[in-house]
């Protein structure tokens, strides 16, 4: 594969390229699902395939292919170069890119247990167990559980001298129930919602998550949701949990510091951004308690690798520092229009697509209050867990989730099950109300596996480092039927 | 693109090689061109190719599913002994029942040899044109325009052999400015049908009518709804409610709720994937046939659609809407129809005294399944209506609002349906929607 990149680059630049990168990746994907009590999904995928991307008369083209003999790499090379040179027909100036140290490295994602060296039957035992459990009332109406592990491997080169070796390892797993009633429907998930629990990890991520252990109250608690109280509504102190953080972070901090986006690449999709290279360095994005980073570097993170999709090397930036926005998430071409180098998060779905600026692993630092601290400070609130729903505008503003679960805080003690939660805001408001961030105890690097952006769309994995954290005013229970 | 003869190669040297009980190919072929332009200039310009092979085995009640983008023979074969080995060490599936067999397919035109050979000359060549016209008006424009062929075969060892190529042609537009913004979107299976100066013209004028936002206070307004923004919540009850696993798992606003009065008797919803005046597809991802299939009748709730999975479970047959399996959310109508009424987009407007014009919607997203409780924006063009008029364009909104008590209030349908991705909707005037911020 090291060979066949190359191979692209020196034909590109042969064929006129002024600048070219190829990116060949091999991917195996395994996943497992149980639904109530059946084995409903065990499927093994395998893809390879070399994508090309090239600068001719100043502008961007790309094209990939499947086929890994040297005469369909080298149609790919001419069909992006062709794509190149018509764009330029209608491009706004030559594409500049800031410069870029050459990198040749090989780096390998750490892990402890192969996951697919772990037997299927013994996965498959785990999903079963996890899902008898979980179905064991009446009223549940589906019960899931998953697992999902995916290895790639990926040979990167560029004209500019880069050589790049990477091997990354994922690994993740779920369980679901499902409750129904005449008019109610409510869903549990453990550990997380979305599509679970996922990290760059091994087979010991599934052994920590324990998802058998956390059946049977999972299943209880969706099934006491449906005679819950409703959610209150009015505005009051809110103390939201971790996963539930990870996507507040990923929808109104992760997005709108995107600088393609910023720059309006994203309009004809999911919008642009409040954050505009005007506020860099003095905008109040929240309170002095906000401490968000991007960091390609943490361990274990599903935006977690040695270098980007560009060759740049994985960093650690500061997005918001104690409540000022500080900083964006770039690549090279993006960085440049600000004078600035690539944050090196640019990164593609998979050898058929382009890369796009994407979050790494965007985590808002642990503060120092334990969660029963937050709890203790609150007369009447409510503590907010697992997401249900999500929606945010084009500019990254009005947002509103809905949770899974939620509980009243009367006089700092966790009270009534609440059920179909909802809360709403403006992302600055929101984030200046901001007053507790749990500490590292209550901290953990939560993955995001459906980030979805770009035309066509691809779906990204990322992280979010998040703790419960407190909100002191915000606005819960719109459209309460009770 | 991939032959028949081609697909039909791939398909039956799988089958030979498998010794499963039951097997079942899919080769799928997608190529896509698309140039993607903003601030009035193409910024991404790509084309992606690749052919998945999808085999799905069973031992008995034992499913074993294996994928592959390699088509050479040999590794075609490694997909299936994997599924093979996968399905030994499941449990059995009680429920599955079989495969489906062969049904006589239907001949529908949704391939355009001309929209297959578009060229990325004259793609650049729209997105100048196109943005010309919002420079006309001092405006921006974003947006991207794709052509793909999607080649679908399907073979399983109870004799299915099915094969389709589909063009698709997308175009979407959005102009700006400082602080408004239009949107107007076209999409067909032939490319000489996309109108993208008239597209452009629309969006055009919507944004220069948004300049200058007011306010609203947000609660209960009539709504005209355009098709972008009809469809999208047409989109969304289908998901949440017309499939046949939904209901079979208690989950969907139409449980025990068959034949009666579920909205406005105004309101008829079928999906139709052969009805040429949508994106028509001959066949689902098991072979099986594309069948109407009337989910709400004047009002009524009729019916939903089945996969052969679920439909075994009914003791049904399949209605021709199997996604790529494993799918454990079951089949999903893509072929929506939305039926018309007798009222022009401007004949809505006059009959308003007070309400809010949205051209479509942005992130939307359920609340609550069962009750299709939804929440979103509006985007790109969202007018204050009084006294029969646009009296003045509108911040965007956020709505939080029952899909079906929306539909419920329905007081007027548009004339003209609009193809709006998998679904074809006319614009609707709804005597209540709520804007909850």
């Amino acid at each position: 594969m090291r060979d066949l990149v190359r191979l692209a680059v020196d034909h590109a630049l042969e064929r006129g390229a002024t600048y070219a990168d190829a990116r060949a990746i091999t991917r195996e994907v395994e996943t497992l699902e149980v639904k109530n009590g059946a084995v409903a999904g065990a499927a093994s995928e395998t893809e390879s395939g070399i994508g090309v991307r090239v600068i001719a008369r100043g502008a961007w083209g790309f094209a990939a292919t499947a086929d890994l003999d040297r005469a369909a790499i080298e149609r790919a090379v001419e069909t992006a170069l062709r794509i190149a040179r018509a764009g330029a027909r209608a491009s706004a100036g030559e594409v500049e890119l800031a410069a870029a140290p050459a990198a040749r490295a090989s780096w390998k994602s750490q892990f402890q247990v192969d996951p697919f060296q772990v037997p299927l039957d013994e996965k498959v035992r785990v999903l079963l167990e996890a899902d008898r459990l979980a179905h064991s009332l009446p009223e549940v109406k589906v019960s899931m559980a998953s697992m999902r592990f995916q290895r790639e491997h990926k040979f990167f080169a560029s004209s500019e001298g880069s050589d790049l070796e990477q091997e990354r390892l994922e690994s993740g797993g779920q369980l679901s129930v499902t409750a129904a009633s005449a008019e109610e429907l409510q869903e549990r998930s453990y550990p997380s919602a979305l599509d679970g629990f996922h990290a760059a990890r091994g087979y010991e991520v599934i052994r920590e998550i324990n998802l058998p252990a956390a059946a049977e109250k999972t299943a209880k608690q969706a099934v006491d949701l449906l005679t819950a109280k409703p959610c209150p509504s009015g505005e009051m102190p809110i103390l939201i949990e971790g996963s539930q953080m990870a996507l507040q972070i990923h929808e109104s901090c992760g997005h709108p510091t995107e600088l393609d986006r910023v720059f309006g690449a994203e309009t004809s999709y999911a919008g642009t951004s409040f954050l505009t290279p005007d506020k860099l360095g003095h905008f109040r994005y929240g309170s002095e308690k906000v401490n968000l980073v991007a960091d390609a570097t943490a361990p274990g993170g599903l935006g977690t690798f040695g270098y980007d999709d560009e060759g740049v090397a994985a960093q650690k930036t500061d997005l918001v520092r104690e409540g000022i926005f500080r900083g964006y998430l770039s690549s090279r071409e993006t960085a440049q229009r600000l004078g600035q180098a690539s944050g090196g998060t640019m990164r593609a779905e998979a050898w058929n697509h382009i890369p796009l600026v994407r979050m790494t692993n965007v985590n808002l630092e642990p503060g120092d209050w334990s969660l029963e601290e937050m709890i203790e400070d609150v007369g009447k609130g409510l503590y907010l867990e697992t997401t249900r729903s999500w929606s945010i505008d084009d500019q990254r503003l009005n947002f509103q989730f809905a949770t899974q679960a939620a509980w009243e805080i009367e006089d700092g003690s966790l009270g009534a099950l609440v059920r179909n939660a909802t809360y709403q805001g403006v992302t600055p408001d929101f984030w200046g109300s901001c007053d507790a961030v749990g500490n590292a105890k209550t901290w953990r690097l939560w993955g995001v596996v459906n980030c979805a952006k770009g035309e066509p769309v691809q779906l990204m994995h990322v992280g979010h480092g998040a703790a419960p954290t407190r909100f002191s005013r915000v606005r819960v229970g719109v459209l309460q039927h009770g | 693109m991939r032959s028949r003869e081609d697909v039909l190669e791939i398909l039956e040297a799988a089958l030979r090689h498998s010794r499963a009980d039951q097997t079942e190919v899919v080769v799928w072929n997608r190529e896509l061109q698309l140039t993607r332009f903003a601030n009035s200039a193409i910024h991404q310009n790509l084309a992606e190719s690749n052919t998945q092979v999808r085999v799905r085995v069973a031992l008995g009640k034992r499913l074993g599913h294996a994928v592959t983008n390699r088509t050479e023979a040999a590794e075609v074969a490694q997909a299936v002994d994997r599924a093979i080995a996968l399905a030994r060490l499941v449990e059995p599936n009680k429920e599955f029942v079989s495969l489906p067999a062969p049904a006589p397919l239907p001949e529908v035109r949704a391939f355009f040899a001309a929209t297959a050979a578009s060229e990325p000359e004259s793609r650049a060549d729209v997105v100048a044109r196109v943005a010309g016209i919002a420079q006309k008006g001092n405006c921006e424009a974003a947006g991207s325009l794709s052509v793909s062929v999607d080649v679908l075969g399907v073979g399983s060892s109870l004799g299915i052999r099915a094969y389709q190529p589909v063009t698709q042609a997308q175009f979407t537009m959005i102009v700006t400015d400082s602080d408004a913004s239009g949107f107007a979107q076209a999409v067909s299976r032939d490319l000489s049908k996309l109108d993208c100066s008239a597209a452009a013209e629309t969006a055009l004028r919507k944004c220069l009518d948004s300049r200058r936002p007011a306010n609203l206070t947000p609660g209960e307004y009539a709504v005209v709804l355009e098709p972008a923004a009809m469809g999208e919540l047409i989109l969304f009850l289908a998901y949440l409610g017309f499939g046949a696993t939904v209901v079979q798992e208690d989950r969907s606003f139409l449980c025990g709720r068959f034949g009666t009065q579920v909205m406005s008797e105004q309101v008829s919803i079928w999906d139709d994937g052969l009805d040429a005046r949508g994106l028509p597809l001959a066949f689902d991802f098991e072979g099986m046939p594309k069948r109407r299939v009337d989910l709400i009748e004047r009002g009524v709730a009729r019916g939903v659609v089945y996969d052969s999975y679920s439909a075994h479970k009914e003791k049904k047959t399949s209605t021709g809407h199997a996604l790529p399996a494993p799918n454990t959310w079951g089949p999903i109508p893509t072929n929506l129809f939305m039926a018309t009424g007798a009222s022009s987009l401007r004949e809505m407007i006059e009959g308003t005294e007070r309400g809010v014009l949205v051209t479509r919607f942005h992130y939307v997203n359920p609340i609550h399944e069962k009750r299709t409780d939804v929440t979103g924006m509006t985007r790109d063009g969202t007018f204050l209506i009084e006294a029969g008029r646009i009296a003045r364009p509108l911040r965007n909104l956020r709505f939080t609002q029952s899909i079906v008590e929306a539909l419920s209030g329905v007081d007027l349908l548009g004339s003209e349906a609009e193809v709006v991705g998998e679904c074809t909707v006319p614009a609707v005037k709804l005597r209540r929607f709520r804007f909850s911020s």
